[in-house]
């Protein structure tokens, strides 16, 4: 038992109330959000350290134990993304500050953003399955909002089709849950593990399995992501810089709870299947990232590729896989929030999203060019960045594992990746300058400061693998053995 | 019991999924209704269907029927509806401002950015 388990949910949470009242006093709102952004950085960075001191800690929402009442579960692996998820949201909000614009700051933007903040807490903390049903809906719902924010014609499109495919995939996953009950009679993560591997991984279990596989994808976009680049490409940068950083992460996250801790007794039907699936996510996303010429398309394929990449991690399922998987997890949620910051800046400044319409930026914005340049590198896995770590083990796992075509696929993926990227630095920043900017923000000074802030990060991740790598393997550990989960929950 | 219900909810659930492939908006937003209601009444089901009394101490019966698929349910629906109402008003937004319905002309335009 420990209360502080709770704290990432409660502080966003409590924010996000607060700041309704004050929808109308920018600056109060910039202050309580800047404040309570850095807070849960703060509480983060203690629960990593409590974890690591201490092991797996829970919490018993209201007393009652697990299975009958709600749990709240920190091992390594949500902690990890919960510290994650903290600074690319604080990240976020700063650049908000500058970036959004008072029409929306004064119609509840930032309430939306903690609301988004909490679900997706939650959905890293729950250790109950309806309750990330839940968390999945109070993320998605502030998502719905954040993304319609400002209502132009290209906001409202998308964001039709953006809440249709999610209100199918939510209706899918409450299928998914009943099946699940029924059959197995709990909704207890570490309980239905038991009851999984008590019963057996038959037949039917293995359906449900591959229904949750089916609903994950889909918030995730991993294979199912038809509905992405679209929804992507229509909010504000700095609302696509949350989106591609947190939501598909989360629905990562829940496929790679599910599939090591309830259904992992028949890897070699459902691993494959993942693993057929992140082959296609690779191929189609390298596919897309290099067809396309505007900013927010390449990047929005380039959130589909990593996905695509971390899935392949998972299929191939042992220690050295999934050890990459939590580390390119981390890189991952940093890099794309890092590049759709400063792809939010290039786009300001050149004033489209065009490439051809774009060029010699570097002249005037030196600074923004290599650190654009710096992060398509760290994005690519280029040796002393933080990309490599993690795409050096998944690569390493999946030849362990004897997945020697997808392996080759995701190197060759890379290749594309940096093309696309080059693509994006080559156009916009080289060749004669061709000034379109009307400068919609004048002075990005905040703006680059908060870019440079993760990139910071970004460098560190890569060049301190030596100190991150004891909070990995032992985030490693849960997922490899279930058991570890499951004494944590249910023996206290 | 529990078969007839099955029919009931694959019913449903086809309903819901032919309005969905629909071109016009507003039976989009009904076909994901019926949906929710197909998985409300799959959920009830799927806890099976025993007699018993409503699980009310007061009723102080021998057995009752199982309370959580209620309160699952009970969450479920009122999800469903926040976001429905959502889908509702962003439909008569996108209508006024689109000034169309149909989903074939919602395709995206290069123009309009």
């Amino acid at each position: 038992m420990n209360n502080m388990v709770v704290l990432p949910l409660l502080i966003p949470l409590f924010t996000a109330v607060m700041l309704i009242f004050f929808h109308k006093r920018l600056t109060i709102q910039r202050w309580i959000s800047g404040v309570s952004s850095l807070a849960s950085v703060f509480v983060s960075v203690w629960i990593v350290l409590e974890v690591r001191e201490e092991g797996i800690q829970t919490l018993h929402m209201g007393g009652w134990l697990p299975p009958y009442g709600i749990v709240f579960v920190a091992d390594m692996f949500a902690s990890l993304l919960v510290l994650t998820t903290s600074v690319v949201s604080a990240a976020c909000l700063f650049y908000a500050f500058r970036s959004i614009g008072a029409d929306r700051e004064r119609n509840h933007f930032y309430s939306f953003v903690h609301f988004l903040i909490a679900g997706v807490m939650g959905s890293f903390l729950t250790g109950d399955l309806f309750n990330l049903f839940v968390c999945f809906e109070v993320m998605l719902i502030a998502s719905y909002a954040l993304i319609v924010l400002g209502g132009t014609r290209r906001q409202l499109r998308e964001t039709l089709k953006y809440i249709l495919i999610n209100i199918v995939s939510s209706t899918l996953f409450v299928a998914a849950v009943a099946y699940l009950y029924a059959a197995a009679g709990t909704l207890n993560m570490a309980h239905l593990s038991v009851r999984v591997a008590e019963a057996g991984q038959g037949g039917i279990m293995t359906v449900i399995a591959v229904l949750f596989l089916i609903v994950f994808s889909l918030k995730a976009g991993l294979f199912l992501f038809f509905w992405l680049p679209g929804s992507y490409g229509a909010p504000p940068a700095v609302v696509a810089a949350l989106y591609g950083a947190l939501l598909t992460k989360v629905g990562l996250y829940a496929i790679i709870r599910m599939f090591t801790l309830v259904f992992y007794h028949e890897p070699g039907f459902t691993h494959t299947i993942i693993g057929w699936m992140a082959a296609a996510t690779m191929i189609l996303g390298g596919i897309g990232a290099i067809a396309y010429k505007d900013v927010s398309r390449i990047l929005s394929y380039n959130v589909i590729a990593g996905v695509g990449f971390i899935a392949f991690g998972l299929a191939a399922a042992n220690r050295t896989a999934l050890e990459g998987v939590i580390y390119y997890l981390m890189h991952d949620m940093l890099i794309k929030a890092l590049l759709f910051l400063l792809g939010g800046i290039i786009v300001a400044l050149a004033g489209t999203d065009k490439l051809q319409q774009m060029g010699g930026l570097i002249t005037r914005n030196p600074l923004l060019g290599w650190m654009f340049f710096i992060s398509a590198l760290a994005m690519v896995g280029v040796p002393p960045l933080s990309g490599f770590i993690g795409k050096l083990l998944i690569v390493q796992g999946g030849l362990e594992s004897g997945f020697y075509w997808t392996t080759g696929i995701s190197l060759a993926l890379s290749l594309l990746l940096l093309t696309s990227m080059l693509n994006i630095f080559m156009n916009a920043f080289w060749g004669e300058e061709k000034m379109a900017g009307d400068g919609i923000w004048k002075s990005p000074r905040l703006l680059l400061v908060v870019s440079a802030a993760l990139l910071i990060l970004v460098i560190f991740l890569g060049v301190g693998a030596e100190w991150v790598d004891p909070y990995v393997s032992q985030a490693a550990d849960v997922l490899l053995d279930a058991q570890l989960y499951i004494d944590a929950v249910l023996k206290e | 019991m529990e078969t007839l219900m099955a029919v009931a909810v694959g019913l449903l659930f086809a309903v819901g999924v032919y309005l969905i492939l629909s071109r016009s908006l507003l039976r989009i937003v009904l076909g994901t209704s019926l949906l929710t209601h197909g998985v409300h009444l799959l959920l009830l089901t799927m806890s099976g269907l025993k007699t018993g009394a409503a699980p009310l101490l007061g009723e102080d019966a021998g057995r009752y029927v199982d309370p959580l698929p209620q309160a699952l349910i009970l969450t479920s629906i009122v999800i469903s509806f926040g976001v429905t109402s959502f889908f509702f008003v962003l439909a008569y937004r996108a209508y006024q401002k689109l000034g169309t319905d149909d989903m074939e002309q919602l395709r995206g335009q290069e123009d309009e950015y």
